[in-house]
């Protein structure tokens, strides 16, 4: 038994922290997150080339790690960073392509030559099995038919890696130049609506609906990652912002109904770490499904707890946009609405 | 024991509802319902429309321009008001000041501001909390130094709500440092246009502005705009908190947003089926309804008990903490709702085509994050469990 990172991954750990410290504090985020793209290509550039990308695809597909445990490291530091950089889409995607043999693709992607979004849900479907999208063979390629809802960076992509149903099942395609609906997330970073009008896309594969899930799944595991790094940040404002408030003629964090609302966040945080790292384990065996939902429950539920508190306990001060609490909080509240809420994961663990 | 309201009362119920149907145009109650943000002309025609059936000023007596009603009919159009997406009145000249200078003000001062509150001339705001006195109001530091028939003020408000419209500001001021800090408070009336006051927004986490900071460099003030006596501004501050507190549960908002609720639920489809027919998500509307229902019997026997001349005490404390964690907890269902949906920001500037939900549910994540005010401001609910606990364990 050992809970330690790895020399490889603490390194990555270290770099990715020192850099979005350095290169991407709060100001030069909350002036990214009004403007379309809703992010940096510049920063998102940088970002693969420190190897971010690669970090997520298996060395025999490509690249340089890939395990549950290479996710969670990065994501993570996102979360820390409160990054509203597209890595999320990017990693569901490179997975998805490598998943299916898309050898050069993932080449590009993982050297930071082409960004693609992961477009599976649709605006009534939030299950593989329930999407409506249709691939039809046109001449030598072919062309789809649909709608995807809410593709997270999809603004300014260089294009998308789409879901849609085939003879054989669900298949997964590439659009180069999709028509979309652009518009900001109300806790940073950018996502659409893609418009799939009889869209010209290339086939990755004809059946790809376990590789799409599993994709879905390490998506998943990524939030729960993400959220642990903005917990453990917006505990630490929390604390230090009851340790100087004065009122009454004294530090508020001196009394003890606070402190205890404190001391339960910090306890909720270790079982969501914890959760985390056995979701991680899991990833790439057959029980990955049922753990990352368990993980993806409790992050949602605990989530949730923390943003408010978080809040209640800055009182007015964190409820301004100019607080980088309030922006945490926002991001930690809306993790669980990303690739199925509380509810859906718990749905998924009952009939595991 | 009966739980029902008197025929005349039931008669009143009917007339708000018909003055509601004939008098709140569609697309003001659509602004409501879609989480919109209302402009100064939308508020300030509604409380001209109120004010042809002097519905305005809900707390003041006939004399004044009030309707005299008791606290049951208030509660009743209160709630109707609500649940018909009528816009909020804007309470701090009708509800706050207005009762301060029916109890505390000159002659001179009811002549001069109250028929102004009525008809719109002067909207107001409040100078209360400080950047170093929030839940600790009695610390606050701004100063009033008497120079002549003048006060000079010098200092900074905080969260000054809608003081981006105002065109006056009740103050608590500093007139003295000796004693405790309670005793040297004086309650002052102050023109928003004199020089030497800036106000600045502060952007709330939905992006929304209607709080305000107020600074005052120097801001010259007639003696005569003191309410009540110099230094015992503190009496009227909590006088003032009372009122900030009736209507505190806001159960017709519930109500009303726990419809829209179970409206979306069954509009909006989660792996296949209406989210109604999850058996997970429906048990959390029906525990929130349950908390509801036995909050909105708990204020109509605090109704009720006010009606027969018992003081609220502790229980409006209470009705403040379970009234705002029930309307919370309904926004963060009504939130969850949407799933992915509720991502897209502003959501009220979507275009229809992008838009995927309802057209009511758009800024369900907006207005779920501005309403975490709810548990913070007009005395936080931890300062509202310290007075319950004053009260519970005085020996």
């Amino acid at each position: 038994m050992d809970f330690k990172l790895t020399e490889d991954r603490q390194m990555l750990s270290d770099t990715l922290r020192r850099y979005l410290a350095d290169q991407y504090d709060f100001e030069t985020r909350n002036g990214l997150i009004e403007t379309a793209p809703y992010h940096s290509p510049a920063k998102w550039a940088e970002l693969s080339e420190l190897g971010l990308i690669g970090a997520f695809v298996p060395e025999d597909q490509g690249g340089f790690g890939g395990a549950g445990f290479d996710i969670t490291t990065v994501f993570e530091e996102l979360g820390r960073g409160l990054c509203p950089e597209p890595i999320l889409a990017t990693l569901m995607s490179v997975r998805a392509a490598a998943d299916c043999g898309a050898e050069e693709l993932v080449e590009d992607m993982i050297a930071g030559a082409k960004r693609l979004t992961f477009a599976v849900f649709e605006p009534d479907a939030d299950s593989l099995a329930l999407i409506r999208t249709s691939a039809d063979k046109s001449g030598d390629g072919w062309v789809l038919n649909g709608r995807k809802s809410v593709v997270y960076g999809l603004p300014g992509a260089d294009g998308a890696l789409v879901a849609a149903r085939t003879e054989a099942g669900v298949g997964l395609f590439l659009v180069d130049s999709p028509e979309t609906i652009d518009y900001a997330m109300i806790d940073g970073g950018g996502a659409g609506e893609l418009i799939l009008d009889s869209a010209a896309a290339t086939c990755i594969s004809e059946d790809a609906g376990d590789i799409i899930e599993a994709a879905l799944d390490a998506g998943r595991l990524a939030l729960c990652a993400e959220a642990v790094g903005v917990m453990e940040v917006l505990v630490d404002m929390t604390v230090d912002y009851l340790k100087q408030r004065k009122q009454f003629g004294r530090p508020i964090a001196s009394f003890q109904a606070l402190q205890h609302r404190a001391v339960d966040m910090a306890i909720e945080i270790e079982q969501c770490r914890a959760i985390t790292i056995l979701a991680a384990s899991k990833l790439g065996t057959d029980e990955a499904g049922k753990f990352v939902a368990m993980a993806k429950n409790l992050i949602g539920r605990t989530g949730l707890l923390i943003s408010e508190e978080s809040i209640q306990l800055h009182g007015g001060i964190g409820m301004t946009w100019e607080y980088p609490g309030s922006h945490y909080a926002k991001r930690l509240s809306m993790i669980d609405h990303q690739l199925g809420d509380r509810y859906a994961q718990l749905h998924r663990v009952m009939a595991a | 024991m009966d739980l029902s309201f008197t025929p005349e009362e039931e008669a009143f119920r009917a007339e708000v509802k018909t003055f509601l149907a004939e008098n709140l145009s569609e697309e003001l109650a659509a602004k409501g319902r879609n989480g919109e943000e209302l402009t100064k002309a939308d508020m300030e025609g509604w409380h001209a429309t109120l004010q042809t059936r002097n519905w305005l000023a809900a707390t003041w007596p006939v004399e004044y321009g009030g309707p005299g009603w008791s606290a049951v009919e208030r509660h009743i159009f209160e709630e109707e008001c609500a649940m018909a997406f009528a816009p909020r009145i804007v309470a701090f000249g009708v509800s706050m000041l207005g009762p301060v200078l029916l109890k505390f003000g000159s002659d001179e001062q009811k002549a001069e501001f109250l028929p102004r509150i009525l008809d719109g001339t002067h909207w107001w705001c409040q100078g209360y909390s400080e950047p170093g006195a929030g839940s600790d109001l009695a610390s606050l530091k701004t100063r009033a130094d008497r120079d002549g028939d003048h006060y000079v003020i010098n200092g900074q408000k905080t969260w000054t709500t809608l003081g981006q419209h105002a065109d006056k500001v009740f103050c608590l001021v500093r007139t003295s440092s000796e004693g405790k800090p309670q005793e040297g408070i004086s309650f002052v009336l102050v023109d928003m246009n004199r020089p030497g006051i800036e106000v600045r927004p502060i952007k709330l986490l939905e992006g929304g502005h209607e709080v305000n900071e107020v600074f005052f460099t120097d801001v010259r003030v007639p003696v005569a705009n003191l309410v009540g006596e110099e230094n015992k501004g503190w009496t009227i501050a909590k006088y003032l908190l009372t009122h900030e507190r009736t209507n505190i549960a806001g159960v017709g908002f519930s109500l009303r947003d726990l419809d829209r609720l179970k409206r979306l639920s069954k509009q909006l489809h989660r792996m296949g089926k209406p989210l109604a027919e999850d058996p997970v998500f429906a048990a959390e509307i029906a525990e929130v309804e349950i908390d509801l229902e036995a909050m909105r019997v708990m204020n109509l026997a605090m109704l009720s008990a006010a009606k027969e001349g018992a003081a609220p005490g502790m229980q409006s404390s209470m009705l403040k903490i379970k009234g705002t964690v029930i309307r919370q907890r309904i926004h963060g269902l009504t939130k969850s709702a949407l799933g992915a949906a509720a991502a897209p920001f502003p959501a009220t500037e979507l275009s229809d085509n992008a838009r995927t939900v309802p057209e009511e549910a758009t800024a369900s994540a907006a207005t779920y994050f501005n309403n975490r005010k709810l548990s913070i401001f007009g005395g936080s609910n931890e300062i509202q469990r310290n007075i319950i606990a004053k009260d519970m364990f005085r020996s």
